[in-house]
C-alpha cells in the first residue's frame, strides 16, 4: 500500500545534508583570511600566465557517450520494473514466465542490435587508430585552417 | 509521549536521520585516517601518527586547518555555479543514507518493535540510482565553473565516466532484483537471512558483484579508476581551483560515495546484517541478537573500505581510452549477459 | 501536512521554471530545468506515483541534462544578448491566451468542487507502485512495450548518423585543437 509518510525522510535527509553544505561553504566564507593577489586569483596553469580561455570546444566524443547513455538508461528503466514482477508473474499463480521472458529477450536482443551498430562505428573507440581517423577527416574539412592545425599538433 | 502521533514519528525520524549524519562523518573521518596509516604501512612507512595516540586525533586537525585556510575563488571562475558545484555533491553523496537497513527488527522496552532502518518505501533502490545520477553534476559543473584547463579535463572526464559505468552498475543490480522481486532493501536482506550464509547473493549472483564492486569503484573516482584526479597530469582534476572548506566537501563527497557503495554492496551482495549461526546463540529479535548483527553489518562495510584502501595501494591508473572500452566494451556487455542468465534461471525455476 | 509539501515543491517548480525562461546563461537556464524536474519528481511522489517520480529523477534530470549540460559545454554557448522584441503586437494576444488558460483551470477546479461526484483520494491507490506498472506494462500494454524497443533502436542508429557528420563540418579546426591536446594527455601518462 502506498504511504506519503514513508517517503518524508527523503525531504529531512535533504534538510540535514543541504542544511549541513551550505554551513559549510558560509564558515568558509566568513573564517578564512582574505588577501587577495591578481596572480592568486589566477586559474592555475603550472605556474605560468594562463594561455587563451580554458572554455575550448572539447572532442564531440564526450557527446555521443553521453547520447548513447541516455538510450540505455531508458533500457534500464524498463529492465527494473520487469524484475520486479518476473518472478511473481512466472510462478504458479499467473503462468506467465514463458511470455515475460520471451519479450524482455526480444527487447534486449533489439538493444544488442544497436550496441554491436554503436561498436562496429567505432563509437566506443578512444584508441589511437579511431583518433588519427578523425584527425584525418578534420584535416580534409578544415581546408584552409590547415596551417593552425600543423601549428597546433 | 504517543508514539502513533505523525509529528512525533517525524520528529523521531529526524533525529535518528541527524545521528546516522553524525556517525557517518565519524566514519568517513576515520576512513581517511585509515587510509593514510594503512597506505603508510604498505610502503613502509608510519603514516600520520603525532597529532594524539597514533594520530586518532589527525581528523579534527585537518578539520581546524580546513577552516582557518585562506578561501580563493579565481576570478575567471563563474561564480554561483562555483559555488553551487559542491554543494550538489555532498548533498547527494549524503542524500542515500537514508534507505541502508543496518540491523535486523528488535524488539526495545518503550518503542516496541522497531526495524532498524529510516525509511523503507517502495523505489528504495531506485531512489538509490535517481540519486547517484544526479551526483555527475556536482563534479561536471565544478569542472566548468572554475575556468581551468585541468579541472574542466577533469570534470570532463569524470563526468563521461560516471555515466558510463552508471549503466553497468544499474544492469548489475537488475539481476539481484530478479532474484528478490522487490526493490525495497530491508526485505532483500531479509531474504537473504538463514542456511548459515549461503543464501547470500554473492554466490548465485557472483558475476553481478564482480559487476557492481568494479562499477561502483570506477562511480566513485578511486584507483585504478582515478582518472578524473590523476595527480601526475590533471593536478587534482574538477577540484584544481578548489581551497578551503569547499575542497573539504568534495573530499567528504567521494569518501560519503565510498561509504555507501560498500554498504549497498554489503546489503545486496553479502546478506546486509546477517550473520551466520547468529540465530543459534540469540533469539531473533532479542537485544544481543540485534547487537551483533549491527557489528557484523559493520565489519563487512569496513572489509569493502579496506579494500578500497589496498587496491589504491596496489594498482596503477587506467589510461583513458582503456577505461572508456572496459567499461563499454567489457563490463557492459557481461552485466547484460548476467541479467539474461539470471532471468533464464528464473525462469526455468532454478533460483 | 500534505498541503504544505505540495505548497514547498510547487514553489520549487514554477520558481526553477521562471527562472529557467529568465536566464540568459543556457548553463544557469540548465541548472533550473534540473530543479524544475526534481520539483515535478516530488510532486509525483505526493500524488502516490513513486516509481514516476524516480523515472522522471534517472532518465528525465539525471541523464538527458547530463547530455544538455555537455552540449552547452561542447559547444561553449555564449551567454544570449538580449534583444528588441520583435513581435510586439503579440504581446496582448499572450497575455489572453494565458488569462484563457488560467481562467479555464479555474473553471475545471470549481466545476469538480460543486459537483456530486467525490473520487477517492489518490494516496489511497497502487497504481503508481513499481509492481503495478510492470504488471501493467508487460501483460496489458505489451506492444507498445516492445515498440518502445525498436524507438530506442531508431534512436540510436539516428544518434550516431547525425553525430558523427554535423560537429566535424561545424566546428572544424578548433575542435581539432581540442581533440589534439587531449590525444596528448594519454601519452604523458605511460
Amino acid at each position: 500500500m502506498f504511504d506519503l509518510k514513508a517517503y518524508l525522510p527523503i525531504l529531512l535527509m535533504f534538510i540535514v545534508a543541504a542544511g549541513f553544505a551550505v554551513s559549510q561553504v558560509l564558515i568558509s566564507q566568513l573564517i578564512g583570511p582574505k588577501r587577495r593577489t591578481p596572480t592568486k586569483l589566477m586559474p592555475y596553469e603550472c605556474g605560468k600566465d594562463p594561455v587563451g580561455s580554458a572554455r575550448e570546444r572539447f572532442s564531440v566524443k564526450f557527446y555521443l557517450v553521453a547520447m548513447i547513455f541516455v538510450l540505455f538508461d531508458i533500457e534500464l528503466i524498463f529492465l527494473v520494473p520487469w524484475a520486479v514482477v518476473f518472478k511473481r508473474l512466472a510462478g504458479p499463480e499467473f503462468g506467465l514466465g514463458t511470455l515475460m521472458y520471451v519479450e524482455m529477450m526480444l527487447f534486449i536482443a533489439l538493444l544488442f542490435v544497436g550496441f554491436v551498430y554503436i561498436w562496429k562505428k567505432g563509437i566506443l573507440d578512444w584508441s589511437q587508430a579511431a583518433r588519427q581517423e578523425a584527425e584525418a577527416e578534420a584535416e580534409m574539412l578544415a581546408g584552409q585552417s590547415g596551417e593552425r592545425l600543423r601549428r597546433a599538433a | 509521549m504517543d508514539l502513533s502521533n505523525p509529528y512525533i514519528q517525524a520528529a523521531l525520524q529526524f533525529l535518528a536521520i541527524f545521528i546516522t549524519f553524525n556517525v557517518v562523518l565519524m566514519i568517513v573521518a576515520y576512513t581517511v585516517l585509515a587510509e593514510r596509516r594503512i597506505l603508510g604501512f604498505i610502503q613502509g612507512r608510519l603514516g600520520p601518527n603525532r597529532v594524539g595516540p597514533g594520530g586518532v586525533l589527525q581528523p579534527f586537525a585537518d578539520l581546524l586547518k580546513f577552516i582557518f585556510k585562506e578561501e580563493i575563488v579565481p576570478d575567471k571562475s563563474t561564480r554561483f555555479v562555483y559555488f553551487l558545484a559542491p554543494l550538489i555533491a555532498v548533498t547527494a553523496a549524503m542524500m542515500t543514507l537514508i534507505v541502508y537497513p543496518f540491523g535486523p527488527r528488535v524488539t526495545l522496552p518503550y518503542f516496541g518493535q522497531v526495524e532498524l532502518v529510516i525509511a523503507r518505501f517502495d523505489i528504495a533502490l531506485l531512489y538509490v540510482l535517481a540519486v547517484t545520477s544526479i551526483g555527475v553534476y556536482g563534479i561536471a559543473l565544478a569542472g566548468w565553473a572554475s575556468n581551468s584547463k585541468y579541472s574542466l579535463m577533469g570534470g570532463l572526464r569524470s563526468s563521461a565516466q560516471m555515466i558510463s559505468y552508471e549503466l553497468s552498475l544499474g544492469l548489475s543490480l537488475v539481476g539481484v532484483i530478479l532474484m528478490s522481486g522487490t526493490l525495497d532493501l530491508y526485505e532483500i536482506v531479509e531474504q537473504q537471512s538463514g542456511w548459515y550464509g549461503f543464501k547470500w547473493n554473492i554466490f548465485p549472483q557472483f558475476i553481478g558483484f564482480v559487476v557492481y564492486l568494479t562499477s561502483a569503484i570506477a562511480e566513485t573516482n578511486r584507483v585504478p579508476f582515478d582518472l578524473p584526479e590523476a595527480e601526475t597530469e590533471l593536478v587534482a582534476g574538477f577540484h584544481t581551483e578548489y581551497s578551503a572548506l569547499k575542497f573539504a566537501l568534495f573530499f567528504m563527497a567521494e569518501y560519503i560515495n565510498m561509504f555507501t557503495v560498500s554498504v549497498l554492496a554489503t546489503t545486496l551482495f553479502l546478506g546486509g546484517w546477517n550473520v551466520p549461526g547468529l540465530a543459534l546463540l540469540f533469539s531473533p529479535g532479542s537485544i544481543p541478537f540485534a547487537v551483533f548483527s549491527v557489528i557484523g553489518f559493520f565489519v563487512k562495510v569496513f572489509f569493502f573500505l579496506f579494500l578500497y584502501i589496498w587496491l589504491r595501494g596496489t594498482l596503477p591508473r587506467f589510461r583513458f581510452d582503456q577505461l572508456m572500452s572496459f567499461g563499454w566494451k567489457f563490463l557492459l556487455p557481461v552485466a547484460l549477459l548476467n541479467v539474461v542468465l539470471t532471468a533464464t534461471l528464473v525462469w526455468l525455476g532454478v533460483l | 501536512m500534505t498541503i504544505l509539501i505540495f505548497l514547498l515543491l510547487a514553489a520549487l517548480t514554477v520558481g526553477c521554471a521562471i527562472a529557467m525562461v529568465a536566464q540568459r546563461n543556457p548553463l544557469y537556464s540548465a541548472i533550473a530545468l534540473i530543479g524544475v524536474f526534481l520539483g515535478m519528481a516530488g510532486i509525483y511522489v505526493t500524488l502516490a506515483a513513486p516509481f514516476i517520480a524516480a523515472i522522471q529523477v534517472i532518465v528525465y534530470a539525471g541523464a538527458i541534462m547530463v547530455l544538455v549540460v555537455f552540449v552547452i559545454m561542447l559547444l561553449n554557448v555564449e551567454e544570449e544578448v538580449r534583444r528588441p522584441i520583435r513581435l510586439r503586437y503579440l504581446i496582448p494576444l499572450g497575455v489572453f491566451l494565458a488569462a484563457l488558460l488560467f481562467a479555464e483551470t479555474a473553471f475545471i477546479i470549481y466545476f469538480i468542487e460543486t459537483s456530486a461526484y467525490n473520487p477517492p483520494p489518490a494516496t489511497q491507490s497502487n497504481v503508481g507502485l513499481t509492481a503495478s506498472v510492470g504488471t501493467g506494462l508487460f501483460t496489458k500494454y505489451l506492444l507498445p512495450f516492445e515498440i518502445t524497443s525498436l524507438l530506442i533502436l531508431m534512436a540510436i542508429v539516428g544518434a550516431i548518423t547525425l553525430a558523427r557528420r554535423v560537429p566535424a563540418l561545424e566546428v572544424g579546426g578548433r575542435r581539432m585543437q581540442a581533440a589534439t591536446t587531449e590525444s596528448e594527455k594519454p601519452s604523458a601518462a605511460d
